[in-house]
């Protein structure tokens, strides 16, 4: 009794699965972009990469960690291009490109790592994204210690995924993404342009994941390392699923991943296996899919190349 | 002849459009792409030796990529094949290391029976069962089960059952008795080429001259017709899954019982995801496959030697690879350029006669 005391009364935990939980959260917020317009994007991982490289060069070039967090996320949306033209205008199979994408992204961001930088890593003087303390909230004992002092993006994103449901729910545009990731005939015969809602789907899906490996780079750990998204751009893919493609669907799904990080991260030290435990969002992951928490449904036209009529 | 013709053309455009970016990106790197190339090649072919490591690092591509091509034929894309090949490999080293008084013509072959049983349960059962019943997408589950493979793995010689005596997280090593024959003295080519080469041959069998594999390959072509047709589509999901894991859980158990001999805590060996690519460049023909392995094995045996001689990072070999997938899959580009252009000269045409 003691032990689970230990472990789930410390609120540590709970800062950290926030902490977890956002570069999931960012990534699969911009999946649910992409793949609303009916792009399927298993390119996360891949533009997670490059948003983090190329975060931590410009800011090392600008020695600001903000503009640093502008180039990631500009790097992100010009990576997600490599997926939107491909699949919008040669009709390509999306999850091969994705895959060429991650790969490429992979072998590109390790090569110039090593071109740029040499064998001995990122500069160790590089600016990085602030923490910030939110007055009041965070002398609130518990809720404050989760809450009250997180990396700047951490908000950001609590802030994105309301302001992604508004967009996607609310707005024209934002039904308009649906409509063409539904059913995309019946949109271009109401005059909306498939191929150009499909960028912006895509284009915004990169942005938010380059945005995510800037948080990786600049936020979580010190610096760029070979292959450091270590599978979080799959992990987004499937917290997307899992949240049925919606925001705060995303969100959720996301905080449960990283819960289950964090919990293995603060087992080690305790007998349990850090790896048993390291299995539980994978396990999740496959229990939702298979429908016991309810079906997810994808978009109708997920994945298939609309091709105009002439 | 001209339909065989026809097939290898994109590969073989693709491929060099890769070599082609991959020097350009290197040259803009300031490093001179013929140096880099050459040492590649050097790394790769240079000798008998070489050759023979070139050919033992096919092996495993071989017959994951086998695995995966009969999923891909079946319409399904078995992303977590490396998950399999590491349950193989737990499976192989398993038994390699028990019934040491076994003699070898049992011990080797139950040791790769394990191996693909394994292989063919983690990837079959779930998710086979998981798509066939509620549709749960395969990229998914087979990714999932992956992760928890490879966790399964670090857990086995962590603290786990398979860990050896004493502090180093390992397993131990395999007897001689589950030890496959090293074919060319001092590389690592072993007699797995041999399974590697059979296994080719009974895939191809199987897919293409046997009424099992006309009916995996109609499934894949159109699943509602196939159902319409009377076919258990359900089943062939869960088969063509566990024959895509089996292939991987074998090359695991040959990996392991010709070349790494025990578990160690590394498990990366990427085979699972270069077998992907490997099928997709061989368009999941099974001979294909044999080159498509060769290929990229020399890709990335003679990486390490142009680290060496010419500088450039190892790393540029993915850079390469996923440059080639890319023109593979957008393979409408080249007909796409020909259009272009075709039509910039019909205006051009049409501008001059305007003109006179």
């Amino acid at each position: 009794m003691n032990f689970f005391l230990q472990v789930f009364g410390n609120p540590e935990l709970y800062a950290s699965t926030l902490a977890m939980a956002t570069p999931l959260a960012l990534a699969a917020l911009g999946g649910t972009f992409s793949e609303r317009t009916g792009v399927v994007n298993i390119a996360m991982e891949g533009i997670m990469l490059v948003g983090a490289f190329f975060g931590v060069v410009i800011a090392v070039l600008t020695h600001s960690s903000l503009l640093g967090l502008l180039g990631g996320m500009v790097a992100g949306v010009i990576t997600s291009l490599a997926l939107a033209w491909p699949a919008i205008r040669l009709q390509s199979d999306q999850v091969i490109i994705g895959m060429a994408i991650n790969v490429f992204a992979g072998g590109l961001t390790a090569f110039l790592l090593n071109t740029v930088y040499g064998y001995n890593g990122t500069p160790t003087n590089t600016p990085f994204l602030p923490t910030i303390t939110i007055p009041g909230l965070a002398e609130i004992p518990f809720i404050g210690q989760i809450f009250g002092q997180q990396n700047l993006l951490v908000y950001v994103m609590l802030i994105l995924v309301v302001v992604s449901h508004y967009v996607l729910f609310h707005t024209n545009i934002g039904l308009q993404m649906r409509a063409v990731g539904e059913h995309p005939e019946a949109s271009a015969t109401v005059g909306v342009s498939v191929v150009n809602i499909r960028y912006l789907g895509v284009s915004i899906g990169g942005m938010l994941s380059g945005m995510a490996g800037v948080y990786l780079s600049l936020g979580l750990l010190n610096g760029f390392d070979v292959n450091m998204t270590n599978g979080r751009g799959y992990i987004a893919l499937a917290a997307m699923i899992f949240g049925k493609w919606t925001p705060f669907g995303s969100l959720a799904s996301s905080l449960l991943f990283g819960f289950a990080i964090a919990l293995s991260i603060s087992l080690q030290g305790y007998q349990v296996s850090a790896n048993l435990v390291g299995m539980l969002p994978y396990v999740l992951t496959i229990v939702a899919l298979t429908g016991i928490i309810g079906r997810s449904r994808a978009p109708l036209a997920d994945g298939i190349p609309y091709e105009p009529s002439k | 002849m001209k339909k065989l013709f026809k097939s290898l053309s994109l590969p073989l455009y693709a491929v060099i459009t890769g070599l082609v970016l991959g020097a350009i990106i290197m040259a803009i790197a300031k490093y001179n792409p013929w140096s880099a190339y050459g040492s590649l090649f050097a790394g790769a072919f240079g000798n008998p030796i070489a050759i023979g490591n070139t050919l033992a690092g096919a092996i495993p591509l071989m017959l994951t990529a086998l695995g995966i091509a009969v999923a891909f034929r079946t319409g399904l894309f078995n992303i977590g094949a490396e998950g399999q090949y590491w349950v193989g490999a737990m499976a192989a080293v398993f038994i390699g290391y028990n019934f040491a008084s076994m003699p070898w013509y049992f011990h080797i072959p139950l040791a790769l029976i394990a191996a693909m049983v394994a292989g063919g349960l983690w990837g079959g059962v779930i998710p086979g069962l998981a798509k066939a019943w509620v549709g749960a997408h395969e990229v998914i589950t087979t990714m999932m089960m992956s992760y928890i493979a490879i966790l399964l793995a670090h857990y086995m010689v962590e603290k786990g059952p398979m860990m050896q005596q004493g502090f180093v997280p390992q397993s131990p090593p395999i007897t001689a008795s589950a030890t496959l024959p090293t074919i060319l003295t001092n590389s690592n080519l072993s007699a797995g080429l041999y399974i590697a080469l059979a296994a080719v041959v009974v895939v191809q069998i199987l897919l293409f001259y046997t009424s099992f594999g006309y009916k995996l390959r109609a499934v894949g072509h159109n699943g509602f017709a196939a159902r319409y047709g009377g076919l258990p589509v359900a089943l062939y999901t869960v088969l063509s899954l566990g024959i895509s894991g089996v292939l991987a859980g074998l090359a695991g158990g040959v990996q392991f019982l010709g070349v790494d001999y025990q578990l160690t805590d590394t498990f990366q060996s990427g085979y699972g995801y270069t077998a992907i690519v490997v099928a997709l460049l061989a368009r999941n023909n099974p001979f294909g496959i044999v080159l498509a392995s060769i290929f990229f094995s020399a890709l990335s045996s003679g990486s390490q030697m142009m680290q060496i001689t010419s500088g450039v990072s190892a790393n540029m070999t993915d850079v390469i690879t996923g440059i080639i997938i890319f023109f593979v899959a957008a393979d409408r580009l080249y007909a796409y350029i020909l259009r272009t252009l075709r039509k910039k000269q019909v205006v051009a045409v049409a501008r001059k006669e305007v003109q006179s």
